[in-house]
C-alpha cells in the first residue's frame, strides 16, 4: 500500500516537521519541500551559522520546544525525501511544480499537507516603506537567523503577541529598544487573566515579558494610534498619538505588525474552498478539525489554516497525517487522535481571548491619509484605491486589482490585501468578509525567467 | 426583485464589443441595457494581451480594423481615459527565410490597404532594434500599430456607456432570451425582465448558446491564451512584438514590466475561469530570455490566462440573424479582436440605426458556416499563436 501513498509536505515548521514525524511513523516516506535552509519554521528558525548562542538565547522560554522539534527533525531527516531551499510555485491536481537551485521540476504526489504558516499582517500608514522599517516577524528573522538586530535604536509598534515576545528578545539579546506602541488600550490586556486557567504558562510567559521591558525601564504606550514615521534615507523617528496627545521619539528603526495572516496560495491553486473566519478578519482555506480540506487528498495544518499559533501547529500536523493515514486505510490511535483535537480546542478558546487581548485597530481603515502608499509594489496610493471604489464602484479585491493595481506586483497582494479588504470595508460600508480574497495566481511568487525546466511541470 | 425594463436594445455581454456598442448606441439615442452574467471586461476583454495590431489581419478585416485605429488615439476623449495607448509599432519577426518570405507575401497582399508596411532586413533589425538576440532573418514593421491596458480600456468602455445613460447590469446572467411579436423578451437570473426591440449578442466565449437558441449553430471553441508578466525592468522594448508562425509575442509598458504571450492554458473546474499551465508558462519564461537578452535576469511575477471563443475559420461573426429580425451578432474573435472591438462597436450601431454598416463586414456573416461554400474567405492566414485574445 505504501507504495501507492507519496505524501507532500509543504513547510518544515512545527506543523509540517510534527505531520512529517507521524508519516514516517506509520512507514511512509513523505517528500517535505521547505523554502528554508533548515527545518523549524519562522518561529523555531534556526541560525544560518553556527555561533555562540544557546537555544536558550535563542527560543527563550521556547527554547525546549525549539530543540525537540529540531531534534525530531534531524532524527527522520533520512526517511523522508527533504528538499530545503525550494519554492512550490504551483499546485494542480496531484503535482507540484518546485524552483529548487535555478531548476524547476515537478513532483507528483498521492496526498498533500499544506502546512505553509503565516506572514505578519501590516497596515500602511506614512513612512511604513522607509529603509529600517521592518514586520516584527523579519526582525525576529534578523535577529534569530543572522543574530543581528534591525537598529541600534529600535521601536516596536503594533498589536499582537509577537509585538512583546520580539522586544523582549531584542532587549535579552542585548539590543536597544527606545520603546514599545501597542494600538491596543491596557485595558485590553486584562482580558488576558481570563484565559489563565485554560493556558497559565501562555499567559504568564506574556506578563513577564511586559513586567521585564518595564522593569529595564522600557517605555511601553498603550492606546497609541501611529501617525508617520519620519525620515528619508533611513528612520529617524516615530509620530504617533496618545489620549489626544501628539508624541514623538527618535529612533532608526521600526519593527510592526499586527498579528499574522495565514498563507493560503496554494490552497487556492489546490482548488480548496474558502470560509471567512472572522476571528482572522480574513478568508481561509475551509477544514475539518482534523485538516482535511474540501479537496479531496488534500490536508492543511498550522496558521496556514487559521492563526493558531506554534503549539496548536504541532498538534495540527500530527492530526492531519493521522486524517491523511486514516483515509488512506491505515489504523489510527483513537486515544490519541482525541488527545490532538482536546489540545487545539482548547487552545481554539484561547485564541478569543487573545484576539480581544490585541484587538487590530479597526479604526485604522477610516483614518488613514489618501496619500498614504497602500501597494508599495505597484506603487498604488489609499487615496487612489479609494477614488476607484467610489467612482468605479469596486467592492471587491480581484476588481480592485484588475482596475488600480493593487496588489498586481512581486507579492502578489501577501502584504497589501488584508489593508486594502479593510479599507473597502470602511468606504462602502459593507461587511470585510464582503470584498472577498484575491484569486491566487501561479507563481506564488517570483520565479526567474531563464529557470531550466527538468520534468514536465503540472 | 422583480421589475421589467423597457428598451430599444438589449446587449448580452459586456465585454468590449458590447460595451462600445452600447456607448455608440447611446450617443445615437437608442435606450440601452448591457448585462454582463459576471463584471463587465473581466473575461477575454479585460486580460487579453493587450496588443493593438493591424499588421497580420486577414484582409477582409482591414477596413474594420482601419476604422477601429481611428479610435484609439482618441481614447481619451471617447472614454475618458487613454488606456495607456502607446503607438509603439508592431515588428512582426521572421526566425527562417521561410517565415521572411510569408512577411513579404502578406505585405504585398496588403499594400494597398493603407497599413504602411516596412519590411526589414537583419542588419537593419540588428542596427534598429538592438535589444532582439541576434538570430533574426528579418521583420515587417507597422510603425502605426501599437499597445493598450486591456484591464483598463474595457472596464473604461462600459463605465463611459453607463455615464452616457445605458443601464449596465453586471452580475446578470441572461437566463432566457426569446423573439416575441413585439420585439424580444429577456429573462435575468436576478428576476430582471427585459423587452427591447433588438438583442447584440455580444457574449464572447458564451455566445454560441445564444445563437443557438436562434437557430443558429455556429463551430465556436473555447481557447485559453496564457500569458506571463514579469517584474519591472528598465524600458528596453521599443516595439510590440510579434512572431511569424507564432510561439512568442510581448510588449513592454511604461512602468517596466513585459507582458509575454505564446502558449495556451487550460479551463478551470469553474469553467468560467482558466488557468496557465506550469509547463507552458515556463517555456514562455524560457523563450522571452532567450529573445531578449534584458530579460535574461528578471523575474516572472504573474501568469495568467483568459477565455476566448475561436470560430474554425478565425474570424468573428459579426452582422444580423439570418433566422430572427433585429437579432445581431458580434463573436468569436479568436484571439484577435482587442484593436477592432471599438470599430465594431460603431458598426453594430449603424446597424442597428441604419439596418447596414459603412463598414464591410460581409465575410463576417453568421451563415457562412451552413452555405455550400463554407469555409474561410480566400487570404486569410490562421496564426493561431500569434494572436491576443479578446472579444
Amino acid at each position: 500500500m505504501s507504495n501507492a501513498v507519496r505524501p507532500l509536505i509543504v513547510g518544515a515548521g512545527p506543523a509540517g516537521i510534527r505531520a512529517a514525524q507521524a508519516l514516517v511513523e506509520a512507514g511512509l516516506k513523505p517528500i517535505v519541500v521547505d523554502e528554508a535552509a533548515s527545518g523549524g519554521g519562522q518561529i523555531y528558525r534556526q541560525r544560518l551559522a553556527p555561533d555562540k548562542r544557546t537555544p536558550r538565547d535563542l527560543y527563550g522560554s521556547e527554547a525546549s520546544k525549539a530543540t525537540a522539534l529540531h531534534e525530531t527533525f534531524a532524527r527522520i531527516r533520512d526517511k523522508i525525501e527533504y528538499f530545503p531551499q525550494t519554492l512550490v510555485w504551483n499546485v494542480r491536481g496531484t503535482s507540484a511544480d518546485v524552483a529548487i537551485d535555478g531548476r524547476t521540476r515537478r513532483l507528483d504526489f498521492s496526498h498533500l499537507i499544506l502546512a505553509t504558516g503565516a506572514t505578519d499582517r501590516i497596515v500602511p500608514f506614512h513612512g511604513w516603506t522607509i529603509p529600517g522599517v521592518f514586520t516584527l516577524g523579519g526582525a525576529q528573522i534578523a535577529l534569530k537567523s543572522q543574530g543581528c538586530a534591525i537598529g541600534e535604536q529600535v521601536v516596536f509598534l503594533g498589536s499582537g503577541p509577537l509585538l512583546y515576545l520580539v522586544a523582549w528578545q531584542y532587549v535579552k539579546a542585548g539590543a536597544r529598544v527606545a520603546a514599545v506602541l501597542d494600538t491596543a488600550p491596557f485595558s485590553a490586556k486584562l482580558n488576558l487573566l481570563r484565559g489563565l486557567p485554560s493556558q497559565p504558562g501562555v499567559v504568564l510567559r506574556g506578563m513577564r515579558y511586559v513586567a521585564e521591558l518595564m522593569a529595564r525601564g522600557i517605555p511601553v504606550h498603550f492606546g497609541v494610534e501611529p501617525d508617520r514615521i519620519e525620515g528619508e534615507a533611513r528612520v529617524e523617528g516615530i509620530v504617533w498619538r496618545e489620549r489626544g496627545k501628539e508624541r514623538r521619539l527618535a529612533c532608526d528603526a521600526v519593527g510592526y505588525g499586527f498579528a499574522l495572516r495565514s498563507e493560503t496560495q496554494l490552497a487556492d491553486l489546490a482548488g480548496c474552498r474558502f470560509v471567512f473566519d472572522e476571528r482572522d478578519r480574513a478568508w481561509r482555506p475551509e477544514r475539518d478539525m482534523a485538516g482535511r480540506t474540501s479537496v479531496s487528498g488534500v490536508y492543511i495544518a498550522g496558521d496556514g489554516a487559521g492563526i493558531a499559533g506554534a503549539d496548536a501547529a504541532e498538534l495540527a500536523g500530527e492530526r492531519a497525517s493521522l486524517a491523511l493515514l486514516e483515509d488512506a486505510g491505515y489504523a489510527v490511535n483513537r486515544e490519541r487522535v482525541a488527545v490532538l483535537e482536546r489540545g487545539l480546542a482548547g487552545i481554539q478558546r484561547f485564541r478569543d481571548i487573545l484576539e480581544i487581548a490585541f484587538p487590530f485597530p479597526d479604526k485604522w481603515a477610516a483614518s488613514v491619509a489618501d496619500d498614504v502608499l497602500l501597494c508599495r509594489c505597484e506603487e498604488i496610493s489609499v487615496g487612489q484605491a479609494r477614488a476607484a471604489m467610489r467612482e468605479q464602484e469596486v467592492r471587491e479585491l480581484n476588481r480592485l486589482k484588475a482596475l488600480t493595481r493593487v496588489g498586481m506586483g512581486r507579492c502578489q497582494g501577501r502584504i497589501c490585501a488584508c489593508a486594502a479588504a479593510e479599507i473597502l470595508a470602511d468606504v462602502h460600508g459593507q461587511p470585510l468578509e464582503a470584498a472577498g480574497r484575491l484569486r491566487a495566481q501561479p507563481p506564488i511568487k517570483p520565479i526567474p525567467l531563464g529557470i531550466a525546466a527538468d520534468g514536465e511541470a503540472a | 426583485m422583480s421589475r421589467t425594463l423597457h428598451k430599444d436594445v438589449a446587449i448580452i455581454g459586456g465585454g468590449l464589443v458590447g460595451s462600445s456598442a452600447a456607448l455608440a448606441l447611446r450617443r445615437m439615442g437608442f435606450s440601452v441595457v448591457l448585462l454582463d452574467k459576471g463584471y463587465c471586461g473581466a473575461q477575454a476583454s479585460g486580460v487579453n494581451y493587450g496588443g493593438v495590431r493591424r499588421q497580420g489581419r486577414p484582409p477582409e478585416q482591414i477596413a474594420l480594423s482601419q476604422r477601429a485605429h481611428a479610435i484609439w488615439p482618441r481614447l481619451k476623449e471617447v472614454i475618458g481615459i487613454d488606456g495607456e495607448f502607446v503607438r509603439s509599432g508592431h515588428l512582426k519577426i521572421a526566425r527562417t527565410e521561410a517565415e521572411m518570405a510569408s512577411l513579404e507575401a502578406y505585405a504585398a497582399r496588403v499594400a494597398d490597404l493603407g497599413l504602411g508596411l516596412e519590411l526589414v532586413g537583419h542588419n537593419q533589425l540588428r542596427e534598429r532594434f538592438p535589444w532582439i538576440a541576434g538570430n533574426i532573418v528579418g521583420a515587417s514593421l507597422c510603425q502605426g500599430d501599437g499597445h493598450a491596458n486591456p484591464r483598463l480600456v474595457s472596464a473604461a468602455f462600459a463605465l463611459a456607456a453607463r455615464r452616457a445613460g445605458a443601464d449596465v447590469l453586471e452580475h446578470t446572467p441572461v437566463s432566457h432570451v426569446e423573439k416575441v411579436p413585439e420585439g424580444f423578451h429577456l429573462s435575468t437570473g436576478p428576476g430582471i425582465e427585459i423587452k427591447a426591440q433588438f438583442v447584440i449578442n455580444s457574449a464572447g466565449a458564451w455566445a454560441d448558446s445564444f445563437a443557438e437558441a436562434f437557430g443558429e449553430p455556429v463551430p465556436l471553441s473555447r481557447i485559453y491564451p496564457s500569458m506571463i508578466v514579469t517584474e519591472p525592468v528598465s524600458v528596453f522594448m521599443s516595439a510590440n512584438i510579434g512572431a511569424e508562425g507564432g510561439g512568442i509575442y510581448a510588449r513592454q509598458v511604461d512602468r517596466g514590466n513585459c507582458i509575454v504571450g505564446g502558449m495556451r492554458g487550460e479551463p478551470n473546474t469553474d469553467l468560467d475561469f482558466s488557468r496557465p499551465t506550469g509547463s507552458g508558462a515556463v517555456t514562455i519564461m524560457n523563450r522571452a530570455a532567450a529573445l531578449f537578452p534584458a530579460l535574461r535576469n528578471s523575474y516572472a511575477i504573474r501568469f495568467w490566462s483568459g477565455t476566448e471563443g475561436e470560430m474554425a475559420d478565425r474570424n468573428p461573426v459579426i452582422g444580423f440573424s439570418r433566422t430572427t429580425p433585429n437579432l445581431i451578432h458580434a463573436f468569436g474573435f479568436s484571439g484577435a479582436g482587442f484593436q477592432i472591438a471599438p470599430g465594431v462597436g460603431e458598426v453594430l450601431a449603424e446597424l442597428v440605426r441604419d439596418g447596414a454598416s459603412r463598414t464591410p463586414i460581409e465575410a463576417f456573416a453568421i451563415d457562412r458556416f451552413s452555405r455550400k461554400d463554407q469555409g474561410s474567405p480566400a487570404g486569410s492566414t490562421p496564426e493561431p499563436q500569434e494572436r491576443d485574445i479578446s472579444k
